[in-house]
């Protein structure tokens, strides 16, 4: 892992834990965003942690660049040798997969597709040597999801599943994006999920979708009143539901009823490492508890 | 009493003419962007000229004016493009505080220079402010009015003045900015993952001259007529696709400029996307950033390579003419 450090213009300094995906990333990532967050240094007015790397926005009338770069750096020993574990919430999404809405849009943009006779499922399930689009919803749903950052558009998570890296899904984003996507997709490009909170453009493949709402711009929803459900170091398990159960939890949503299903859990990643089903397991086991 | 019918009527909406102010930092690591008026000087400018705070809501006016009938009396002043303002169809002064009564209709004459007019009201617009701004943020349907572009038939409040307008104050030329038809130059700082590319693609991103592509908005302007950028070969590290061009999806800092595919560059603007998975080649300078909210699709653009060292004092220069706008303003 060898982290690099680059200035983005004169307001942000941009630390890329390592190239490449994992959760040994993320986890140094999100160590260094913490520790810089608690330090309060006088200067800077944001900070961001991604996938595998983060970016803090600074006022250079503050606190001199170099002066910044320098200190930031400083975190990094310190971060290597952090524990790695957190205090997390893990959170059931229910999800509609191959659901009439996602099919119907990808349809429409078949023409940008790898594959214009498959439909996305198909594509992902072979591509990733699942026998058939059912197993590969089962591995899909089967274990849960690291959110590994927010963003894109207000409120979006990244997900990562929680399996060995041979088992990690991986499909190529759309040749071009779509200009639409319906709300609340659950898409899946690289080696990284997602789930749409808002309607709009998007290239990546589309598997699903939730009846739950993840994002209100005016924070009337009981569990969004600070707008966004999602922030990095959350766990989401994908629950499949048929056509009725989607319905019914969606007159709910509708009703203003509708509480998502929520648990208090501990990850760390040495017990992951260790045993990622059993460690797996007890983190469904607190939702269903 | 006044108060209640302190608004105005949309009666011609423009292309997309939004609330903005200074913007909604501090949600960036949710994917909730800056926003705010994309020439910022432009809208602190009109502010001033009517006695408001820096950070009052105004409208932004992309490329065409809206058509506004005033409900109560006010103190407007309109800065940034040139697109002649009119009241009741008499042409007003640009960068000039100027009265509007009750009942008259502010228009727009062509655009002539530049991309945006900001639209100062006395008091400021009154709509409610999302997490401490009240800056629209459309992709996301937050904040300004309704979260929306304005439509026809929308009753927009603005609030009562707490400053004194400068009726008839004028900003001098020399301190008004607009985009030159030609010859613009946005400077930038090479890095983030300028690495991927060659030494020669490195060259003729700068040597260049580049068109502003007809998509252009607050998230991002697009670039185009270029030499397509080469890549420096590589294994696809693990999570992040297999085009060259492709990253782990990472954070994107205001004014970064992307490559999808290597070939038309695009600059993220106030509402930018957060983060995603295409490789960037470096940051716009934050003095230049508002000169790209005044660019007009197919203007002419050069990026010019600075360093630290220049836009820290291009960024003092920024702060100067701020000053200078003070003082001419007496305030």
């Amino acid at each position: 892992m060898k982290t690099r450090y680059s200035f983005g213009g004169d307001e942000h300094i941009f630390v890329e834990v390592d190239e490449e995906m994992s959760l040994e990333a993320f986890f140094k990532s999100l160590s260094m965003t913490t520790a810089i967050r608690e330090a309060g240094i006088d200067g800077i007015t944001e900070i961001c942690p991604a996938n595998a790397s983060f970016q803090v926005k600074f006022d250079p009338d503050v606190i001199a660049p170099e002066a910044l770069m320098e200190r930031l750096k400083g975190f990094e020993a310190a971060a290597e040798n952090a524990e790695k574990t957190i205090d997390t919430r893990i959170i059931e999404m229910p999800v509609f997969y191959n659901d009439p809405w996602t099919h119907e849009t990808l349809m429409r943009f078949r023409e940008r597709h790898q594959d214009p006779a498959s439909t996305d499922l198909e594509y992902a399930a072979r591509i990733n040597n699942y026998p058939d689009v059912e197993s590969f919803i089962a591995a899909h749903s089967g274990a849960p999801w690291f959110v590994s950052m927010v963003g894109f558009v207000a409120g979006l998570p990244f997900t990562y599943q929680l399996v060995e890296r041979a088992r990690q899904i991986q499909v190529p984003k759309y040749l071009r994006p779509r200009t639409d996507t319906p709300r609340l997709t659950v898409g899946y490009g690289g080696c990284f999920g997602c789930v749409y909170s808002v309607r709009g453009a998007g290239g990546y493949q589309m598997f699903g979708i939730t009846p739950m709402p993840i994002y209100d711009p005016k924070g009337e929803r009981s569990y969004l009143k600070e707008l966004f459900l999602f922030r990095p170091g959350d766990i989401i398990r994908f629950k499949p539901i048929d056509r009725e159960t989607y319905d019914a939890t969606l007159a709910e949503v509708e009703a203003g009823r509708y509480e998502p299903k929520i648990a208090s859990v501990q990850f760390s990643l040495d017990a992951f490492n260790a045993d990622p089903e059993g460690n797996n397991a007890k983190l469904l086991e607190a939702l269903d508890g | 009493m006044a108060d209640a019918a302190a608004m105005f009527e949309v009666v011609k909406p423009g292309l997309a003419t939004t609330v903005q102010d200074l913007g909604r930092p501090g949600y960036y690591h949710l994917g909730l962007p800056i926003s705010g008026a994309m020439d910022r000087f432009a809208l602190i400018a009109a502010n001033r000229l009517v006695g408001n705070p820096d950070g009052a809501a105004g409208l932004e006016a992309v490329f065409l004016g809206p058509v506004l009938r005033f409900v109560a009396d006010a103190v407007i002043a309109i800065t940034g493009a040139t697109m002649p303002p009119k009241l009741d169809g008499v042409e007003q002064p640009l960068w000039t505080a100027f009265a509007a009564s009750a009942g008259q209709e502010l228009s727009f004459g062509y655009l002539k220079a530049g991309a945006r007019a900001y639209i100062a009201i006395a008091g400021g617009i009154d709509v409610p402010e999302v997490h401490g701004s009240r800056s629209t943020y459309a992709l996301g349907g937050l904040g300004g009015f309704e979260g929306r572009a304005l439509k026809a038939g929308d009753q927009v409040k603005f609030a009562a003045p707490t400053g004194s307008p400068r009726l008839g104050a004028t900003i001098p030329e020399d301190i008004r900015r607009n985009a030159p038809q030609s010859g613009t130059v946005l400077r930038a700082m090479p890095g983030l993952y300028w690495h991927r590319i060659t030494e020669e693609s490195q060259g003729t991103f700068f040597e260049d001259s580049w068109k502003v592509a007809p998509e252009a908005d607050r998230i991002g302007y697009r670039f185009k007529g270029g030499r397509a950028l080469d890549f420096v070969p590589r294994e696809p590290p693990f999570g992040a696709g297999s085009d060259p061009s492709n990253i782990v999806d990472s954070c994107y800092p205001y004014g970064s400029i992307q490559g999808p595919g290597g070939t038309e560059p695009i600059v993220l603007h106030r509402d930018a996307v957060s983060g995603g998975g295409y490789f960037m080649v470096g940051t716009v300078i934050s003095a230049d950033m508002d000169l790209i909210g005044q660019l007009q699709p197919h203007q002419p653009v050069r990026f010019e390579s600075i360093d630290m060292e220049g836009a820290l004092a291009a960024r003092r220069d920024e702060k100067a003419r701020l000053n200078r706008l003070a003082e001419c303003l007496g305030s």
